[in-house]
Protein backbone atom coordinates (compact mmCIF):
# COMPACT_ATOMS: atom_id res chain seq x y z
CA UNK A 1 0.00 0.00 0.00
CA UNK A 2 2.66 2.34 0.80
CA UNK A 3 4.28 1.67 -2.23
CA UNK A 4 1.52 1.95 -4.16
CA UNK A 5 0.74 5.74 -2.87
CA UNK A 6 4.37 6.83 -3.06
CA UNK A 7 3.70 5.32 -6.88
CA UNK A 8 0.87 7.38 -7.37
CA UNK A 9 2.69 10.77 -5.75
CA UNK A 10 5.48 10.19 -7.95
CA UNK A 11 3.11 9.85 -10.70
CA UNK A 12 1.13 13.19 -9.80
CA UNK A 13 4.65 14.84 -9.09
CA UNK A 14 5.82 14.01 -12.44
CA UNK A 15 2.60 15.62 -14.18
CA UNK A 16 2.61 18.60 -11.98
CA UNK A 17 6.38 18.89 -13.88
CA UNK A 18 5.32 18.31 -16.75
CA UNK A 19 2.51 20.95 -17.18
CA UNK A 20 5.07 23.60 -15.00
CA UNK A 21 8.02 23.12 -17.42
CA UNK A 22 10.52 26.13 -17.27
CA UNK A 23 8.92 28.76 -19.53
CA UNK A 24 6.09 26.98 -20.18
CA UNK A 25 2.70 28.89 -20.77
CA UNK A 26 1.47 27.57 -17.62
CA UNK A 27 3.84 28.57 -15.57
CA UNK A 28 4.42 32.55 -17.62
CA UNK A 29 0.46 32.48 -17.19
CA UNK A 30 0.84 32.02 -13.21
CA UNK A 31 3.36 33.56 -12.65
CA UNK A 32 3.15 36.51 -15.01
CA UNK A 33 -0.92 36.57 -13.77
CA UNK A 34 -0.35 36.61 -9.93
CA UNK A 35 2.60 39.20 -11.11
CA UNK A 36 -0.32 41.70 -12.28
CA UNK A 37 -2.68 41.33 -9.23
CA UNK A 38 -0.16 42.41 -7.25
CA UNK A 39 0.79 45.54 -8.92
CA UNK A 40 -2.74 46.12 -9.47
CA UNK A 41 -3.41 45.76 -5.68
CA UNK A 42 -0.28 48.01 -4.59
CA UNK A 43 -1.15 50.38 -7.23
CA UNK A 44 -5.37 50.49 -6.00
CA UNK A 45 -3.79 50.50 -2.40
CA UNK A 46 -1.84 53.59 -2.97
CA UNK A 47 -4.19 55.35 -5.57
CA UNK A 48 -7.08 54.95 -2.15
CA UNK A 49 -4.32 56.32 0.37
CA UNK A 50 -2.67 59.12 -1.21
CA UNK A 51 -5.17 60.18 -4.40
CA UNK A 52 -8.86 58.79 -4.02
CA UNK A 53 -9.96 61.04 -1.02
CA UNK A 54 -8.33 64.52 -2.05
CA UNK A 55 -8.91 63.95 -5.82
CA UNK A 56 -12.96 63.72 -4.62
CA UNK A 57 -12.07 66.83 -2.39
CA UNK A 58 -11.06 68.51 -5.44
CA UNK A 59 -13.94 67.46 -7.68
CA UNK A 60 -15.96 68.56 -4.79
CA UNK A 61 -14.44 72.24 -4.81
CA UNK A 62 -14.83 72.69 -8.34
CA UNK A 63 -18.38 71.77 -7.95
CA UNK A 64 -18.55 74.45 -4.95
CA UNK A 65 -16.90 76.73 -7.08
CA UNK A 66 -19.25 75.90 -10.44
CA UNK A 67 -22.57 76.41 -7.74
CA UNK A 68 -21.13 79.52 -6.41
CA UNK A 69 -20.16 80.86 -9.81
CA UNK A 70 -24.23 80.38 -11.02
CA UNK A 71 -25.08 82.25 -8.24
CA UNK A 72 -22.78 85.28 -8.77
CA UNK A 73 -23.96 85.22 -12.41
CA UNK A 74 -20.64 84.52 -13.64
CA UNK A 75 -21.01 82.01 -17.03
CA UNK A 76 -17.25 81.76 -17.60
CA UNK A 77 -16.25 80.67 -14.07
CA UNK A 78 -18.92 78.03 -14.49
CA UNK A 79 -16.91 76.74 -17.56
CA UNK A 80 -14.17 76.75 -15.87
CA UNK A 81 -14.91 74.91 -12.99
CA UNK A 82 -16.61 72.23 -15.00
CA UNK A 83 -13.27 72.21 -16.86
CA UNK A 84 -11.82 71.35 -13.84
CA UNK A 85 -14.16 69.01 -12.48
CA UNK A 86 -13.77 66.86 -16.06
CA UNK A 87 -9.94 66.69 -15.66
CA UNK A 88 -10.18 65.76 -11.96
CA UNK A 89 -12.40 62.89 -13.08
CA UNK A 90 -10.53 61.72 -16.18
CA UNK A 91 -7.17 61.74 -13.58
CA UNK A 92 -9.19 59.79 -11.35
CA UNK A 93 -10.95 57.18 -14.00
CA UNK A 94 -7.59 56.41 -15.53
CA UNK A 95 -6.24 55.64 -12.30
CA UNK A 96 -8.96 53.20 -11.36
CA UNK A 97 -9.09 51.74 -14.88
CA UNK A 98 -5.14 51.04 -14.66
CA UNK A 99 -6.10 49.39 -11.31
CA UNK A 100 -9.58 47.32 -12.14
CA UNK A 101 -7.23 46.40 -15.67
CA UNK A 102 -4.26 44.96 -14.31
CA UNK A 103 -6.46 42.90 -11.64
CA UNK A 104 -8.79 41.29 -14.51
CA UNK A 105 -6.46 40.43 -16.59
CA UNK A 106 -4.54 39.00 -13.92
CA UNK A 107 -7.81 37.02 -13.45
CA UNK A 108 -7.78 35.93 -16.94
CA UNK A 109 -4.01 34.82 -17.34
CA UNK A 110 -4.54 32.86 -13.92
CA UNK A 111 -8.03 30.93 -15.47
CA UNK A 112 -6.02 30.13 -19.23
CA UNK A 113 -3.22 28.82 -17.23
CA UNK A 114 -5.77 26.69 -15.98
CA UNK A 115 -7.43 25.77 -18.86
CA UNK A 116 -3.78 24.99 -20.73
CA UNK A 117 -4.15 21.14 -20.89
CA UNK A 118 -7.12 21.08 -22.68
CA UNK A 119 -5.65 23.53 -25.54
CA UNK A 120 -4.74 21.89 -28.62
CA UNK A 121 -1.40 23.92 -29.69
CA UNK A 122 1.88 22.67 -29.53
CA UNK A 123 3.99 24.38 -26.40
CA UNK A 124 5.99 26.79 -28.16
CA UNK A 125 2.50 28.37 -29.90
CA UNK A 126 1.16 28.55 -26.21
CA UNK A 127 4.45 30.19 -25.20
CA UNK A 128 4.36 32.94 -27.81
CA UNK A 129 0.29 33.70 -27.03
CA UNK A 130 1.14 33.37 -23.63
CA UNK A 131 4.19 36.32 -23.88
CA UNK A 132 1.69 38.28 -26.37
CA UNK A 133 -1.21 38.39 -23.37
CA UNK A 134 1.44 39.22 -20.58
CA UNK A 135 3.23 42.21 -22.36
CA UNK A 136 -0.56 43.15 -23.75
CA UNK A 137 -1.65 42.98 -20.45
CA UNK A 138 1.26 45.29 -18.75
CA UNK A 139 1.08 47.95 -21.75
CA UNK A 140 -3.18 48.33 -21.59
CA UNK A 141 -3.25 49.58 -18.05
CA UNK A 142 0.84 51.47 -18.05
CA UNK A 143 -0.77 53.12 -21.28
CA UNK A 144 -4.26 54.01 -19.68
CA UNK A 145 -2.10 55.60 -16.27
CA UNK A 146 -0.34 57.83 -18.99
CA UNK A 147 -3.23 59.35 -20.94
CA UNK A 148 -3.55 61.84 -17.93
CA UNK A 149 -0.14 62.86 -18.24
CA UNK A 150 0.77 62.97 -21.78
CA UNK A 151 -2.62 64.02 -23.19
CA UNK A 152 -2.24 64.80 -27.10
CA UNK A 153 1.44 65.66 -27.03
CA UNK A 154 3.33 64.74 -30.39
CA UNK A 155 -0.32 62.81 -31.18
CA UNK A 156 -0.67 62.06 -35.00
CA UNK A 157 -4.32 62.28 -34.38
CA UNK A 158 -7.18 64.86 -33.34
CA UNK A 159 -8.88 63.32 -30.44
CA UNK A 160 -6.47 60.38 -29.31
CA UNK A 161 -3.12 60.63 -27.89
CA UNK A 162 0.06 58.06 -27.90
CA UNK A 163 -1.14 57.22 -24.35
CA UNK A 164 -4.75 55.91 -25.53
CA UNK A 165 -2.49 54.31 -28.84
CA UNK A 166 -0.29 51.93 -26.95
CA UNK A 167 -3.28 51.41 -24.60
CA UNK A 168 -5.11 50.04 -27.50
CA UNK A 169 -2.45 48.00 -28.86
CA UNK A 170 -2.17 46.66 -24.93
CA UNK A 171 -5.94 45.35 -25.26
CA UNK A 172 -5.64 44.12 -29.19
CA UNK A 173 -2.92 41.81 -28.15
CA UNK A 174 -4.64 40.34 -25.29
CA UNK A 175 -7.80 40.43 -27.23
CA UNK A 176 -5.48 38.38 -30.14
CA UNK A 177 -3.70 36.04 -27.26
CA UNK A 178 -7.04 35.55 -25.52
CA UNK A 179 -8.83 34.11 -28.95
CA UNK A 180 -5.56 32.21 -29.65
CA UNK A 181 -5.51 30.47 -27.01
CA UNK A 182 -9.38 29.89 -26.88
CA UNK A 183 -9.14 28.45 -30.89
CA UNK A 184 -6.86 25.94 -29.39
CA UNK A 185 -9.42 25.10 -27.10
CA UNK A 186 -11.80 24.58 -29.45
CA UNK A 187 -9.86 22.87 -31.20
CA UNK A 188 -9.42 20.36 -28.63
CA UNK A 189 -13.50 19.92 -28.31
CA UNK A 190 -13.99 19.64 -31.97
CA UNK A 191 -11.78 16.71 -31.82
CA UNK A 192 -13.22 13.17 -31.70
CA UNK A 193 -9.83 11.11 -31.01
CA UNK A 194 -8.44 13.64 -28.34
CA UNK A 195 -7.82 11.48 -25.21
CA UNK A 196 -9.63 12.49 -22.40
CA UNK A 197 -6.83 15.19 -20.41
CA UNK A 198 -5.94 14.52 -16.47
CA UNK A 199 -4.33 17.22 -15.03
CA UNK A 200 -2.67 16.62 -11.55
CA UNK A 201 -3.13 20.45 -10.70
CA UNK A 202 -7.13 19.81 -11.16
CA UNK A 203 -7.37 16.39 -9.03
CA UNK A 204 -5.83 17.92 -5.95
CA UNK A 205 -7.76 18.26 -3.15
CA UNK A 206 -5.59 19.69 -0.48
CA UNK A 207 -7.44 21.43 2.75
CA UNK A 208 -5.74 24.68 1.62
CA UNK A 209 -7.35 24.52 -1.38
CA UNK A 210 -10.63 23.91 -0.07
CA UNK A 211 -10.45 26.49 2.60
CA UNK A 212 -10.02 29.31 -0.61
CA UNK A 213 -12.53 27.64 -2.45
CA UNK A 214 -15.23 27.83 0.00
CA UNK A 215 -14.32 31.49 1.45
CA UNK A 216 -14.14 32.25 -2.25
CA UNK A 217 -17.58 31.42 -3.43
CA UNK A 218 -18.88 32.41 -0.01
CA UNK A 219 -17.98 35.94 -0.29
CA UNK A 220 -18.49 35.94 -4.20
CA UNK A 221 -22.61 34.70 -2.71
CA UNK A 222 -22.43 38.04 0.17
CA UNK A 223 -20.95 40.28 -2.97
CA UNK A 224 -24.02 39.31 -4.91
CA UNK A 225 -26.60 39.33 -1.97
CA UNK A 226 -25.09 42.73 -1.17
CA UNK A 227 -25.45 44.11 -4.66
CA UNK A 228 -29.13 42.84 -4.69
CA UNK A 229 -29.76 45.15 -2.18
CA UNK A 230 -28.20 47.61 -3.26
CA UNK A 231 -30.53 47.61 -6.41
CA UNK A 232 -33.47 46.82 -4.71
CA UNK A 233 -33.09 49.83 -1.61
CA UNK A 234 -30.20 52.28 -2.45
CA UNK A 235 -30.13 52.26 -6.60
CA UNK A 236 -33.22 54.18 -7.36
CA UNK A 237 -33.29 56.40 -4.62
CA UNK A 238 -29.75 57.21 -5.19
CA UNK A 239 -30.22 58.53 -8.70
CA UNK A 240 -33.72 60.38 -8.43
CA UNK A 241 -31.35 61.73 -5.10
CA UNK A 242 -28.71 62.55 -7.45
CA UNK A 243 -30.92 64.62 -9.93
CA UNK A 244 -33.13 66.34 -7.37
CA UNK A 245 -30.09 67.90 -5.50
CA UNK A 246 -28.06 69.09 -8.22
CA UNK A 247 -31.55 70.68 -9.64
CA UNK A 248 -31.78 72.35 -6.24
CA UNK A 249 -28.70 73.41 -6.17
CA UNK A 250 -29.34 75.10 -9.73
CA UNK A 251 -32.29 76.37 -8.17
CA UNK A 252 -30.33 78.20 -5.37
CA UNK A 253 -28.12 79.57 -7.40
CA UNK A 254 -30.95 81.10 -10.05
CA UNK A 255 -32.74 82.06 -6.70
CA UNK A 256 -29.51 83.57 -5.03
CA UNK A 257 -29.73 81.55 -2.26
CA UNK A 258 -26.27 80.80 -0.73
CA UNK A 259 -27.64 78.27 1.86
CA UNK A 260 -29.80 76.60 -0.45
CA UNK A 261 -26.55 75.96 -2.82
CA UNK A 262 -24.76 75.06 0.44
CA UNK A 263 -27.09 72.83 1.79
CA UNK A 264 -27.17 71.24 -1.69
CA UNK A 265 -23.50 70.91 -2.04
CA UNK A 266 -23.18 69.12 1.19
CA UNK A 267 -26.04 66.33 0.43
CA UNK A 268 -24.58 65.94 -2.75
CA UNK A 269 -21.36 65.30 -1.48
CA UNK A 270 -22.91 62.78 0.74
CA UNK A 271 -24.71 61.05 -1.51
CA UNK A 272 -21.43 60.85 -3.46
CA UNK A 273 -19.69 59.29 -0.83
CA UNK A 274 -22.95 56.65 0.33
CA UNK A 275 -22.83 55.47 -3.47
CA UNK A 276 -18.71 55.39 -4.00
CA UNK A 277 -18.66 53.04 -0.48
CA UNK A 278 -21.10 50.86 -1.16
CA UNK A 279 -20.36 50.13 -5.04
CA UNK A 280 -16.87 49.52 -3.88
CA UNK A 281 -17.71 47.18 -1.21
CA UNK A 282 -19.74 45.22 -3.69
CA UNK A 283 -17.20 45.09 -6.73
CA UNK A 284 -14.11 44.10 -4.02
CA UNK A 285 -15.80 41.39 -1.90
CA UNK A 286 -17.06 39.35 -5.46
CA UNK A 287 -13.22 40.15 -6.90
CA UNK A 288 -11.74 38.62 -3.96
CA UNK A 289 -13.85 36.30 -3.82
CA UNK A 290 -12.91 35.37 -7.21
CA UNK A 291 -9.24 35.60 -6.55
CA UNK A 292 -9.81 33.11 -3.65
CA UNK A 293 -10.99 30.66 -5.93
CA UNK A 294 -8.84 30.84 -8.44
CA UNK A 295 -5.79 30.57 -6.05
CA UNK A 296 -7.58 27.37 -4.54
CA UNK A 297 -6.43 25.56 -7.46
CA UNK A 298 -2.86 26.50 -7.65
CA UNK A 299 -1.77 25.60 -3.70
CA UNK A 300 0.24 22.51 -5.41
CA UNK A 301 2.15 25.41 -7.29
CA UNK A 302 3.18 26.68 -3.79
CA UNK A 303 6.30 25.49 -2.24
CA UNK A 304 5.37 26.08 1.42
CA UNK A 305 4.90 23.99 4.69
CA UNK A 306 0.94 23.12 5.12
CA UNK A 307 0.68 25.15 8.03
CA UNK A 308 2.08 28.03 6.51
CA UNK A 309 -0.37 27.47 3.40
CA UNK A 310 -3.27 27.70 5.83
CA UNK A 311 -2.18 30.80 7.39
CA UNK A 312 -1.73 32.39 4.65
CA UNK A 313 -5.15 31.20 3.03
CA UNK A 314 -6.92 32.48 5.99
CA UNK A 315 -5.16 36.14 5.80
CA UNK A 316 -6.12 36.42 2.54
CA UNK A 317 -9.62 35.60 3.34
CA UNK A 318 -9.52 38.20 6.18
CA UNK A 319 -8.13 40.69 4.10
CA UNK A 320 -11.04 40.16 1.93
CA UNK A 321 -13.75 40.40 3.80
CA UNK A 322 -12.09 43.34 6.26
CA UNK A 323 -11.39 45.25 3.32
CA UNK A 324 -15.26 45.82 2.02
CA UNK A 325 -16.82 45.81 5.46
CA UNK A 326 -14.68 48.75 6.59
CA UNK A 327 -15.21 50.85 3.08
CA UNK A 328 -19.16 50.10 4.25
CA UNK A 329 -18.25 51.41 7.62
CA UNK A 330 -16.51 54.74 6.27
CA UNK A 331 -19.21 57.41 6.08
CA UNK A 332 -20.43 56.21 9.83
CA UNK A 333 -16.69 55.58 11.36
CA UNK A 334 -13.81 57.79 8.98
CA UNK A 335 -10.48 58.04 8.83
CA UNK A 336 -10.46 54.78 10.86
CA UNK A 337 -12.72 52.73 9.02
CA UNK A 338 -10.54 53.78 5.96
CA UNK A 339 -6.86 52.67 7.70
CA UNK A 340 -8.58 49.22 8.50
CA UNK A 341 -10.06 49.07 5.01
CA UNK A 342 -6.25 50.32 3.28
CA UNK A 343 -4.74 47.46 6.03
CA UNK A 344 -7.58 44.60 4.53
CA UNK A 345 -5.69 45.40 1.29
CA UNK A 346 -2.58 44.93 2.65
CA UNK A 347 -2.84 41.71 4.03
CA UNK A 348 -4.45 40.63 1.13
CA UNK A 349 -1.34 41.49 -0.61
CA UNK A 350 0.96 40.25 1.44
CA UNK A 351 -0.97 36.54 1.48
CA UNK A 352 -0.56 36.92 -2.15
CA UNK A 353 3.17 37.65 -2.04
CA UNK A 354 3.64 35.02 0.06
CA UNK A 355 1.75 32.44 -2.12
CA UNK A 356 3.94 33.91 -5.06
CA UNK A 357 6.72 32.95 -3.48
CA UNK A 358 6.04 29.78 -2.51
CA UNK A 359 5.15 28.90 -6.30
CA UNK A 360 8.55 30.55 -7.51
CA UNK A 361 10.03 28.14 -4.63
CA UNK A 362 8.23 25.61 -6.85
CA UNK A 363 9.77 26.38 -9.76
CA UNK A 364 13.42 26.61 -8.36
CA UNK A 365 13.24 22.94 -7.28
CA UNK A 366 11.65 21.89 -10.66
CA UNK A 367 14.11 23.41 -12.65
CA UNK A 368 16.97 22.04 -10.53
CA UNK A 369 15.42 18.14 -10.69
CA UNK A 370 15.80 18.81 -14.06
CA UNK A 371 19.43 19.85 -14.26
CA UNK A 372 20.14 17.05 -11.90
CA UNK A 373 18.62 15.04 -14.39
CA UNK A 374 20.90 16.17 -17.04
CA UNK B 1 -15.29 16.86 -19.45
CA UNK B 2 -18.51 16.52 -18.14
CA UNK B 3 -21.94 18.03 -19.72
CA UNK B 4 -22.67 20.54 -16.68
CA UNK B 5 -18.82 21.73 -16.64
CA UNK B 6 -18.55 21.88 -19.99
CA UNK B 7 -21.76 24.11 -20.40
CA UNK B 8 -20.20 26.26 -18.04
CA UNK B 9 -16.68 26.90 -19.32
CA UNK B 10 -17.52 27.37 -23.04
CA UNK B 11 -20.97 29.78 -21.90
CA UNK B 12 -18.51 31.27 -19.41
CA UNK B 13 -16.16 32.10 -22.55
CA UNK B 14 -18.86 33.04 -24.56
CA UNK B 15 -20.15 35.51 -22.72
CA UNK B 16 -16.96 36.91 -21.62
CA UNK B 17 -16.18 37.43 -25.58
CA UNK B 18 -19.48 39.09 -25.53
CA UNK B 19 -18.68 41.29 -23.10
CA UNK B 20 -16.12 42.56 -24.17
CA UNK B 21 -16.91 43.12 -27.74
CA UNK B 22 -20.15 44.95 -26.31
CA UNK B 23 -17.49 46.90 -24.27
CA UNK B 24 -15.33 47.34 -27.22
CA UNK B 25 -18.27 48.55 -29.67
CA UNK B 26 -19.49 51.25 -26.36
CA UNK B 27 -16.15 52.27 -25.97
CA UNK B 28 -15.73 52.87 -29.32
CA UNK B 29 -18.88 54.23 -30.53
CA UNK B 30 -21.30 55.26 -27.87
CA UNK B 31 -18.76 55.86 -24.38
CA UNK B 32 -16.97 59.46 -25.58
CA UNK B 33 -20.24 60.82 -26.91
CA UNK B 34 -22.07 59.89 -22.85
CA UNK B 35 -19.32 61.38 -21.15
CA UNK B 36 -19.80 64.91 -23.27
CA UNK B 37 -23.51 64.51 -22.93
CA UNK B 38 -23.17 63.90 -19.35
CA UNK B 39 -20.94 66.48 -18.84
CA UNK B 40 -21.79 68.77 -21.53
CA UNK B 41 -25.83 68.93 -20.22
CA UNK B 42 -24.57 69.39 -16.49
CA UNK B 43 -22.61 72.71 -17.74
CA UNK B 44 -25.19 73.73 -19.42
CA UNK B 45 -27.69 73.59 -16.31
CA UNK B 46 -25.53 75.45 -14.20
CA UNK B 47 -24.76 78.47 -16.91
CA UNK B 48 -28.67 78.39 -18.03
CA UNK B 49 -28.65 79.28 -13.71
CA UNK B 50 -25.94 81.76 -13.73
CA UNK B 51 -28.25 83.48 -16.74
CA UNK B 52 -31.28 83.25 -14.51
CA UNK B 53 -33.41 81.18 -16.90
CA UNK B 54 -34.59 78.23 -14.38
CA UNK B 55 -36.41 76.77 -17.83
CA UNK B 56 -33.27 76.16 -19.56
CA UNK B 57 -31.68 74.97 -16.56
CA UNK B 58 -34.85 72.34 -15.92
CA UNK B 59 -33.97 71.20 -19.40
CA UNK B 60 -30.49 70.64 -19.30
CA UNK B 61 -31.17 68.76 -16.18
CA UNK B 62 -33.79 66.69 -17.68
CA UNK B 63 -30.88 66.06 -20.05
CA UNK B 64 -28.35 64.76 -17.59
CA UNK B 65 -30.30 62.68 -15.73
CA UNK B 66 -31.31 60.34 -18.95
CA UNK B 67 -28.19 60.25 -19.93
CA UNK B 68 -26.68 59.72 -16.56
CA UNK B 69 -29.00 57.00 -15.92
CA UNK B 70 -28.32 55.27 -20.24
CA UNK B 71 -24.32 55.76 -18.88
CA UNK B 72 -24.31 53.97 -15.66
CA UNK B 73 -26.23 50.85 -17.08
CA UNK B 74 -24.64 50.20 -20.19
CA UNK B 75 -21.24 50.62 -18.37
CA UNK B 76 -22.91 47.90 -15.59
CA UNK B 77 -23.76 45.54 -18.17
CA UNK B 78 -20.02 44.98 -19.93
CA UNK B 79 -19.16 44.74 -16.05
CA UNK B 80 -21.57 42.71 -15.44
CA UNK B 81 -21.36 40.06 -17.91
CA UNK B 82 -17.63 39.73 -17.80
CA UNK B 83 -17.68 39.62 -14.12
CA UNK B 84 -20.87 36.80 -14.52
CA UNK B 85 -18.26 35.20 -17.49
CA UNK B 86 -15.64 34.54 -14.45
CA UNK B 87 -17.67 33.23 -12.18
CA UNK B 88 -18.86 30.96 -14.54
CA UNK B 89 -15.50 29.67 -15.94
CA UNK B 90 -14.03 29.40 -12.40
CA UNK B 91 -17.33 27.78 -11.40
CA UNK B 92 -17.24 25.30 -14.38
CA UNK B 93 -13.49 24.56 -12.92
CA UNK B 94 -14.42 23.83 -9.71
CA UNK B 95 -17.84 21.51 -10.45
CA UNK B 96 -16.81 18.14 -10.12
CA UNK B 97 -16.04 18.81 -6.91
CA UNK B 98 -19.96 19.41 -6.21
CA UNK B 99 -21.37 16.30 -5.58
CA UNK B 100 -24.81 16.15 -6.79
CA UNK B 101 -26.25 14.02 -9.57
CA UNK B 102 -24.79 14.56 -12.94
CA UNK B 103 -28.58 16.16 -14.07
CA UNK B 104 -29.26 17.75 -11.16
CA UNK B 105 -25.85 19.71 -11.49
CA UNK B 106 -26.61 20.41 -15.44
CA UNK B 107 -29.81 21.86 -14.29
CA UNK B 108 -27.93 24.07 -11.90
CA UNK B 109 -25.25 24.81 -15.09
CA UNK B 110 -28.01 25.89 -16.72
CA UNK B 111 -30.01 28.04 -14.50
CA UNK B 112 -26.56 29.87 -13.52
CA UNK B 113 -25.69 30.34 -17.54
CA UNK B 114 -29.26 31.81 -18.11
CA UNK B 115 -29.20 34.20 -14.94
CA UNK B 116 -25.37 35.48 -15.90
CA UNK B 117 -27.00 36.26 -19.69
CA UNK B 118 -30.43 37.48 -18.77
CA UNK B 119 -29.35 39.98 -15.75
CA UNK B 120 -27.18 42.15 -17.39
CA UNK B 121 -29.71 41.91 -20.48
CA UNK B 122 -32.49 43.12 -18.10
CA UNK B 123 -30.46 45.67 -17.00
CA UNK B 124 -29.58 47.05 -20.65
CA UNK B 125 -33.31 46.93 -22.10
CA UNK B 126 -33.90 49.77 -18.74
CA UNK B 127 -32.31 51.97 -21.19
CA UNK B 128 -34.85 51.25 -23.86
CA UNK B 129 -37.98 50.91 -21.44
CA UNK B 130 -38.09 51.85 -17.89
CA UNK B 131 -41.10 49.97 -17.47
CA UNK B 132 -41.51 46.80 -14.90
CA UNK B 133 -40.87 44.37 -17.81
CA UNK B 134 -36.82 45.47 -17.74
CA UNK B 135 -36.82 45.53 -14.28
CA UNK B 136 -38.31 41.71 -14.10
CA UNK B 137 -36.04 40.14 -16.34
CA UNK B 138 -32.71 41.62 -13.94
CA UNK B 139 -34.12 40.55 -10.85
CA UNK B 140 -35.44 36.85 -12.59
CA UNK B 141 -31.12 36.65 -13.76
CA UNK B 142 -29.87 38.07 -10.73
CA UNK B 143 -32.20 35.86 -8.47
CA UNK B 144 -31.29 32.74 -10.46
CA UNK B 145 -27.79 33.32 -10.22
CA UNK B 146 -28.09 33.96 -6.24
CA UNK B 147 -30.12 30.79 -5.52
CA UNK B 148 -27.76 28.45 -7.68
CA UNK B 149 -25.24 29.92 -6.29
CA UNK B 150 -26.60 29.51 -2.77
CA UNK B 151 -27.03 25.80 -3.47
CA UNK B 152 -23.25 25.54 -4.93
CA UNK B 153 -21.77 26.85 -1.57
CA UNK B 154 -23.84 24.88 0.71
CA UNK B 155 -22.82 21.30 -1.05
CA UNK B 156 -19.21 23.00 -1.16
CA UNK B 157 -19.41 23.94 2.73
CA UNK B 158 -21.21 20.12 3.42
CA UNK B 159 -18.31 18.45 1.04
CA UNK B 160 -15.92 20.37 3.12
CA UNK B 161 -16.93 19.66 6.60
CA UNK B 162 -16.90 15.88 5.72
CA UNK B 163 -13.34 16.21 4.39
CA UNK B 164 -12.74 17.43 7.47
Amino acid sequence: MAFSQSSIGAKTNDMHESSFAPLSARRLLVLGGIGLILVGMLVGDIFAVFILHQNAARVGVSLASAAHAALAGDRPLVQASFQDVGSFLENRGTKVDTHVHMIDFGYLALMLAILQPWIAFGESTKRRLAWLFLVGAALLPVGVFLIHYIGLAYSPLQAIGWASIFADLGGLFVLIATLGLLLGLGKHFRSQVSAPVQDALLLNRSAPGRVLLVGGIAMVLAGFLHGAYYAGVDLYRHEALDASILTDMAKGAAANDVGMVDRSLEAYGQLQGDKAVKIAAHAHIIEFGLLAMLLAFFQPYVSLRETWKFRWAYVLIFGSVLLPVCVLMELRFGLVAGGLADFGGLLVIVALLAMWIGILRYTGQLDAHVGDAR
Amino acid sequence: MTGARRLLILGGIALALWGMGYGLWYAVFVEHQALNGIGSSLAAAFEASASRNPAAAEVAFNNYKQAKYAYDRQVDVHGHWIGLAMLLIVVGIAFDRVRLAEGSKLILASALVAGAVIFPLGVLLQTFDHGLVPRAIAILGSALVITVLTGITLDLVASQTSAD
